[in-house]
């Protein structure tokens, strides 16, 4: 029974042992995309992710819009971490087009930055939680989200997409009595993050599911090309901010969170960490920001890039996001590439889930810390 | 706030009210007058005044109101009367939707919301009534490729199981719908058809996810099904009985979770699996298997499955509290019925009315009654509050749990039981006695 098949094509032979799960696009446990798993019993056999349900070409948008005109539309891929990925592309403009920042514009931007990592993180924690059929770890970080989109909202008027930062510095002042707000509420979520460690990250449950699941080694992690919460729980001390210090992160006091032991757990709490390092960051950050200047330098009107190329990458609350940007004399830029954490941290999902209970499916999905959109671009 | 409706005619609005009067009394002679003839007929009615009471001459308590009271009464002692009212599925039914408006109520504090707060005046309190009528409305959708009948009779099935496990809870003395005298096994026998309901109608609904689900429960539920019998050995050694109204009157001086706690905590366990709760709702996985054995049903279906599980909860919580919590034994708290009422009627001005047929209830019952619910109630509290605080756990630890560690607990607690019992410090003839 030879039948002629095209070339290139073949009959996939199925084992009657194995089950084959189209985990999403339609799927309370995926995000927008699909992971293609097979199952023998309870077990991964394998695990295909395939990506790519939400691709919106930023890139080649970018390519037909001058560089203030880019602004609004790259935040689009992490609306969550709206200022975190357009620092790395304010950064290169910067450095394109030659602009100096004011020092208080510096300060300002560090602060929005680490207060919408902790928005994304929150964000994050909350999934995990549901992911972990935790109802209550989604019910309060999706509330306490609520404290640093109030304190972005009064910086820059809008709750979620914010395009806060542009190249020169940002958009307009910090409103007046801010600096006391920003202290209180930060304070405050101090102490809420504290309940957040006894209500889940100390569960015996919540220990016994993720500990020594999904272990990612400290040569894998480098071998695969991982990059943020996801290396630094597999004990690279590799973070953007100390390694290559850009803004004023080097005056700045704070560490990087690092974890040796690579499982689940450690990648579902390096985030949480680091969101206490925010705090101090934000803290630090309002003692010693200048209390008055200039925000923002004024760029050319259609100001274009020498022929040049530039390439600045920052910590996001994913990894490292770098914009590479090549300028061809011209008011819109030549090529845009967008590098990002969740990309780089989705080739390691199927090293780690083959083998893998499907239980322990969701915590290493969700603790790869990888957003589909942003993946997508 | 409120206003008139700007088209408000009170000629349309008088018009409306004889087209209800209407309506309404063309369905009561057509529906409700047949109805209670039926019902009539197979009413054991009494004898008042040494009048034999038939049926017709039964309805003239429209005219003669000091009839009502004893017709009422004797209804209350028809076997209808305990299964569809008390202590069968209406009470049972009422408890269960006070339980779901609870729970959403307690989780929503834990998780610093509010819950269900605009539908109703206070609280949100009619909240489980709209999502009823949103169920009932919505569209029932079966997959194409399911095996029909089975996938259809599986609802059905659920809640006529969480049925029969509610009529063999006794509520107060004397009210119980079913007694057998093997009431504990006939208990085991009901928990026993779950599992075959989750499979089959998962297997039914060709779905791979219902499929991983129905077998997930299967495993549970069987996994935890010993440990659940055997928790409860210890009980029927001390009791000497296996009758559920006897467990309880044996409990007059003590509870036997004082002498057994070990058997009331790997109970308690094996009831949040049994009922697929959290932290073991692994057949209802929605971030792995989306809705478990659940997911294809949609509408009415779901609606009475979802009774179902409320049913099995308030079962589940009657029977922990009757097995260890001593039931309905309880310090007499209820209020006496007043005598005079009694025997010299009430009098209002110059009438004095006299009621044959008071009182409705007698003290014990209500007493029994009282602290029966408030224990039942304490239960499922506990049994709700995990929901809050822990993740899902996978399923080797939920299988491992239950073979390993609650059977050798429930071994452990059968010895101290056997210990008590030949020490002669309880059981038939025991000192504590």
């Amino acid at each position: 029974m030879t039948t002629q098949l095209p070339p290139g094509m073949h009959i996939e032979t199925v084992d009657e042992k194995i089950m084959t799960l189209n985990v999403g696009p339609q799927h309370p446990g995926s995000g927008h995309m699909r992971l293609i798993i097979k199952v023998d019993g309870d077990y991964i056999v394998s695990c295909d992710p395939d990506p790519g349900y939400v691709h919106r070409g930023e890139e080649k948008m970018a390519e037909y819009r001058n560089y203030i005109q880019n602004i609004p539309h790259l935040e689009r891929p992490v609306i969550h971490d709206s200022s975190n990925i357009l620092y790395p592309y304010c950064l290169s403009v910067e450095e394109l087009l030659g602009i100096e920042v004011p020092e208080r514009a510096k300060y300002i931007r560090v602060i929005a930055a680490e207060l919408n990592r902790c928005i994304y993180i929150l964000y994050w924690l909350a999934i995990y939680g549901i992911f972990m059929g935790h109802s209550t770890m989604f019910m309060w970080p999706a509330g306490d989200r609520e404290l640093f989109i109030d304190l972005l909202e009064a910086m820059s008027g809008a709750r979620v997409t914010h395009a806060y930062l542009v190249p020169g510095g940002v958009r307009n002042d910090l409103p007046s009595n801010f600096e006391e707000r920003c202290l209180r509420q930060v304070e405050y979520f101090e102490k809420r993050l504290k309940e957040y460690e006894a209500v889940f990250y100390q569960n015996p449950l919540l220990k016994a599911r993720t500990e020594g699941s999904g272990i990612l080694s400290r040569t894998d992690a480098i071998r695969l090309g991982t990059t943020g919460s996801v290396l630094r729980a597999s004990g690279v001390d590799f973070d953007v901010r100390k390694k290559e210090p850009y803004d004023v992160y080097e005056n700045l006091d704070f560490q990087s969170i690092v974890m040796k032991e690579g499982d689940s757990y450690a990648r579902s709490r390096v985030p949480y960490l680091e969101m206490f390092e925010s705090c101090r960051i934000i803290k630090d950050a309002l003692r010693k920001m200048p209390k008055s200047g200039s925000v923002r330098t004024k760029l050319k009107p259609n100001p274009k890039g020498g022929n040049d190329e530039v390439y600045r990458r920052i910590e996001s609350g994913r990894g490292a996001i770098g914009y590479y940007i090549v300028s061809n004399n011209r008011p819109e830029p030549y090529r845009v590439k967008i590098s990002v954490g969740s990309f780089r941290n989705l080739i390691c999902m199927p090293y780690l889930l083959k083998g893998e209970k499907l239980g322990n499916m969701p915590a290493v999905y969700w603790g790869l810390n990888y957003w589909p959109v942003e993946a997508d671009r | 706030m409120s206003t008139i409706a700007p088209q408000f005619r009170l000629s349309r609005f008088i018009a409306s009210l004889f087209d209800l009067i209407f309506w309404v009394l063309l369905i009561f002679s057509l529906v409700g007058l047949p109805i209670v003839f039926i019902v009539l007929f197979y009413i054991k009615l009494p004898v008042i005044n040494g009048q034999f009471m038939t049926p017709y001459l039964a309805l003239t308590w429209m005219a003669d109101p000091s009839r009502t009271l004893p017709i009422v009464k004797s209804f209350m002692h028809t076997t209808i009367f305990r299964v569809m009212a008390f202590p069968g599925f209406g009470f049972a039914a009422l408890l269960a939707a006070a339980t779901i408006f609870v729970e959403r109520k307690f989780l929503a504090k834990i998780q610093l919301r509010v819950g269900p707060l605009y539908c109703g005046k206070i609280e949100g309190i009619l909240q489980l009534m709209g999502d009823g009528f949103k169920l009932m409305s919505k569209e029932i959708i079966i997959p194409a490729k399911a095996d029909k009948p089975i996938f259809w009779v599986g609802p059905l099935l659920f809640v006529g199981t969480a049925g029969a496990f509610v009529s063999l809870i006794p509520v107060a003395p004397g009210w119980v719908v079913a007694n057998p005298n093997v009431g504990l096994l006939a208990v085991f026998a009901v928990i026993g058809f779950f599992p075959i309901i989750a499979v089959l109608t998962a297997w039914a609904a060709n779905s791979k996810w219902t499929f991983i689900g129905g077998l997930r429960a299967l495993h549970q539920m069987v996994a935890f099904e010993i440990p659940l019998i055997l928790s409860l050995l210890g009980v029927v050694i001390l009791s000497g009985s296996l009758n559920l109204s006897n467990i309880v009157e044996s409990q007059e001086h003590f509870w036997w979770i004082t002498f057994l706690p070990i058997g009331a905590i790997v109970f308690f366990i094996t009831i949040l699996a049994e009922l697929e709760r959290v932290p073991f709702d692994l057949p209802e996985a929605e971030s792995e298997i989306v809705a478990g054995w659940l997911t294809e049903f949609s509408g009415m279906m779901y609606g009475l499955i979802q009774l179902g599980t409320y049913l099995k909860l308030y079962a589940f919580a009657g029977l922990f509290t009757v097995l260890f919590l001593g039931g309905w034994n309880g310090p007499m708290v209820w209020p006496p019925f007043p005598q005079d009422i009694i025997t010299h009627g009430i009098t209002i001005g110059p009438v004095t009315a006299k009621f044959p047929g008071l009182p409705l209830f007698d003290q014990d019952m209500l007493n029994g009654t009282l602290w029966f619910v408030i224990k039942t109630v304490g239960v499922i509290l506990l049994i709700l509050l995990p929901r809050g605080v822990f993740p899902r756990v996978r399923i080797d630890m939920i299988l491992h749990t239950g073979w390993y560690k609650l059977i050798g607990l429930a071994f452990v607690n059968i010895f101290i039981a056997l210990g008590l019992l030949y020490a002669g410090v309880l059981g038939p003839g025991g000192l504590l006695h």
